[in-house]
């Protein structure tokens, strides 16, 4: 069971996921990050503190964006995401090509660099 | 010990697999990112099986079972009837290929063999079943509680 909350702020969307993402639920998130890619917002912040499993039906949903985010010239960041969701992130090299951070404060900062 | 577990072929049924790997194993001393890798090498395979070999039909089931040897190791084996699937001889996606394409899945497996230490298909004639097998090579002691 997964809750993905979406809210809006100046040109910023954050998206916070409560929860655990696999083939059932990645549904939800690919709903809040086509809202978000699809918004007038140029930062994407995701809030992972509490997302507690992800598979690879979720890790699709963030990699399906990759391109749509550097055509629209919008920076997604990660951050708060605990060490056994970053390890399935690596596993993969994800973490290279995603921007993956610790803090809210980085995030942020983060996604000023565009 | 050996521990068994039977599921019906739905997507939604997933979250009782994972429980069931998690209460098994939580009965051993395991790292929680440990403990992440080896509920979703299981859920991929479940999960593959579940969507393209039953195509989520309720009907149909898998049964995981575990074994846990303290010198060998973790040892998962999911058995169901039907169509099988040689994942062993599966052939490993390129990421970057599958960001151009804008895909949403094909990595589950490629998750799975960079998990484990080894995984093997069988097909059991007397009974007509699929068997995946999912090892790894883990030191593992029951754990204490206070």
């Amino acid at each position: 069971m997964v809750d993905v909350r979406t809210d809006f702020e100046g040109d910023s969307c954050l998206i916070t996921i409560n929860g655990e993402v696999d083939a059932s639920s990645s549904i939800y998130l690919d709903e809040a990050l086509e809202k978000a890619v699809n918004a007038d917002v140029t930062k994407i912040l995701v809030d992972c503190q509490n997302l507690n499993y992800i598979s690879s039906a979720g890790l699709g949903v963030f990699m399906s964006y990759i391109q749509e985010l550097e055509a629209k010239n919008k920076k997604m960041v990660l951050y708060h995401m605990s060490a056994k969701v970053y390890k399935v992130f690596e596993i993969l090299g994800l973490h290279q090509l995603l921007t993956i951070v610790e803090t809210e404060e980085q995030a942020k900062t983060g996604a000023d660099e565009i | 010990m050996k521990y068994n577990y039977k599921v019906p072929c739905c997507k939604d049924q997933l979250q009782s697999v994972r429980d069931f790997v998690r209460t098994t194993l939580g009965n051993y001393t395991i790292s929680d990112v440990e403990m992440h890798q080896l509920v979703l090498a299981v859920d991929e395979v479940c999960s593959n099986l579940m969507i393209h070999s039953h195509q989520c039909n309720p009907k149909h089931s898998l049964e995981l079972r575990i074994e846990i040897d303290d010198n060998k190791g973790i040892t998962f084996e999911i058995y169901d009837f039907g169509k099988g699937f040689n994942f062993k001889k599966y052939e490993e996606p390129c990421i970057k290929q599958i960001i151009k394409d804008r895909r949403k899945g094909g990595v589950g497996l490629l998750l799975v063999r960079r998990i484990m230490d080894q995984i093997d298909y069988d097909f059991h004639k007397k009974s007509q079943r699929n068997i995946y097998r999912l090892h790894k090579k883990l030191a593992i002691q029951p754990a204490i509680r206070s």
